[in-house]
């Protein structure tokens, strides 16, 4: 019981390193030169010797991504209780909800710079706009799909349409939310580094144009593996606070 | 006939269809249930019986004639009703307590007074819990509860308010047969303690034999009231009851009706 437990322990970071080792032998077995494809071990030298600055564009960046995050939460929330409750918003929001949602976020980075200038606002924005929708879309769907025969029971005992949404509507609809907030996360990266690689001077997707400019590809993948380091860590920090928030929810997986 | 009539519900050529022109999901049907009287309805499955609670607890409006609680005609839905379901519906992030209290959380006067008498309402609540067999439940989560437990807890949280008006469908459908008589006979006994006018669906004669006082026949869709047959068998009826002539003579009594039903 207890080697199984240091096993699914390990896992992740035995994959990793298997990963990486996997990496590594293939650039040397095949001799693919560093301007094409670094090896791990060469990007991660090459971003020990950047380190300071590196360390200030994913403060940045970090910054940046939470900041457009926080906005897509109460937004999201906001939106998604709208478009939950009630029938005629969601037919009304949907198509314009999916169409906006169709619409790649890099092609609005140049609009956003006309607006609001060069730099970190419209990396907000763009963190933003990416990461909202899941938000919305779980956040409503928690809320809609609420028992039949549970509302009548409330109805019969002259709830208000607020009384369902607080009593039973919201805490329903919280493993939606969170499990949104994971996926929402991890877009909000996205959406922050395209933003910095169009159009900023500052933030780790504005360090790895830099870099590919110069062909230094050991700190471009530097950079992609930092982005990816506090994507995993920020994905982990809402994992928790899921479990801990809805276990109710999860009592199936006690023991996987 | 009487202008003023002392039933507690009345359906008054009722009609109902889903939506305009649709068929008839309900044909004309009248109904006259007494305060305090305990009725079954019983019919093949899409007869309608469902839909004759939602109307009589007003969350579904008839498409002709009325429906008349307490000497009031129904034009929204009523705030006192009791309900349970097959589904016990709990709300897993809430104790079997918490649930239990769910309807003090909205219903009037007690919203008001809950925050500030929470003791009280939990006694109360715990008293209802003991007397259905949950004691030492009470702080335990719906899904730590086995089904008959869960079903139990769903029917306090239908009764802790006192409605005078409880609607179950079919409540112990999805329950074993032992666990179901059990419930039967813990539901006649909180009626007799404290009688409150109950609608029960079901398409379990045995429980109809068991617990009703009036049971009604329902024909096959569009529905319609068949028969209306009294049930006189003494209370408090037990599992000795089930095994007397009276009661067998009335399940197969019941059972040819629903046949006549099927093959017509």
């Amino acid at each position: 019981m207890k080697k199984k437990l240091n096993l699914s322990k390990a896992a992740p970071w035995l994959s990793a390193i298997g990963l990486f080792v996997l990496w590594e032998l293939i650039v040397r077995i095949f001799n693919i030169p560093p301007y094409v494809l670094p090896t791990p071990s060469e990007s991660i030298i090459v971003g020990w010797q950047f380190h300071e600055a590196i360390w200030m564009h994913a403060v940045h960046t970090l910054y940046t991504t939470l900041a457009g995050f926080a906005i897509a939460v109460v937004f999201g929330v906001v939106l998604g209780a709208l478009v939950g409750s009630s029938r005629a918003i969601y037919d009304a929001a949907n198509p314009l909800l999916v169409g906006f949602n169709s619409v790649p976020k890099v092609a609005l980075v140049p609009v956003l710079v006309m607006w609001f200038g060069i730099g970190t606002v419209p990396a907000i924005i763009t963190a933003f706009l990416i990461s909202f929708f899941p938000i919305v879309v779980n956040v409503a769907t928690g809320l809609a799909t609420l028992e039949p025969e549970l509302r009548d029971v409330l109805r019969s005992l002259g709830a208000t349409r607020r009384d369902i949404l607080v009593k039973v509507g919201f805490p329903r609809a919280m493993p939606y939310f969170f499990a949104s907030l994971k996926v929402a996360i991890t877009l909000a990266f996205v959406g922050s580094v395209i933003s910095e690689t169009v159009a900023s001077n500052v933030g780790v997707g504005y360090l790895m144009l830099s870099a590919s400019s110069k062909f230094n590809m050991p700190l471009v993948f530097a950079g992609l593996l930092v982005i990816a380091v506090m994507g995993i860590a920020m994905y982990e920090i809402f994992n928790v606070i899921e479990r801990r928030s809805t276990k109710w929810a999860n009592r199936g997986n006690q023991n996987i | 006939m009487t202008a003023v009539s002392k039933s507690f519900v009345e359906l008054n050529n009722v009609r109902l269809r889903y939506s305009e022109g649709d068929e008839l999901a309900l044909e004309t049907t009248n109904m006259k249930i007494d305060k305090g009287e305990f009725i079954a309805v019983v019919g093949p499955s899409g007869c309608g019986k469902s839909s004759l609670l939602k109307l009589v607890s007003g969350l579904m409006p008839p498409s002709e004639g009325n429906v008349i609680v307490d000497n009031k005609e129904v034009s929204g839905p009523l705030k006192i009703v009791g309900m349970a379901f097959q589904n016990p519906t709990l709300l897993p992030w809430r104790t079997t307590l918490d649930n239990v209290l769910l309807p003090m959380e909205i219903v009037k006067p007690h919203r008001n007074r809950l925050r500030k008498h929470r003791a009280e309402y939990e006694e109360r609540a715990r008293k209802l819990l003991a007397s259905v067999g949950l004691q030492g439940h009470e702080d335990k989560y719906p899904w730590e509860l086995s089904g008959g437990m869960q079903q139990r807890a769903s029917l306090c949280r239908s009764l802790i308010h006192e409605p005078d008006l409880l609607m179950l469908d079919e409540p112990f459908g999805a329950l074993d047969a032992f666990t179901r008589e059990e419930l039967w006979d813990i539901l006649q006994n909180l009626w007799m303690v404290r009688p409150f006018t109950v609608i029960l669906v079901t398409h379990d004669l045995r429980e109809a034999a068991y617990l009703a006082d009036t049971i009604y026949v329902m024909s096959k869709r569009p529905g319609k009231i068949l028969v209306a047959r009294e049930n006189t068998l003494p209370r408090p009826r037990d599992q000795e009851t089930t095994f007397t002539q009276p009661f067998t003579d009335l399940v197969h009594e019941l059972r040819s009706h629903i046949r006549d039903v099927r093959e017509s």
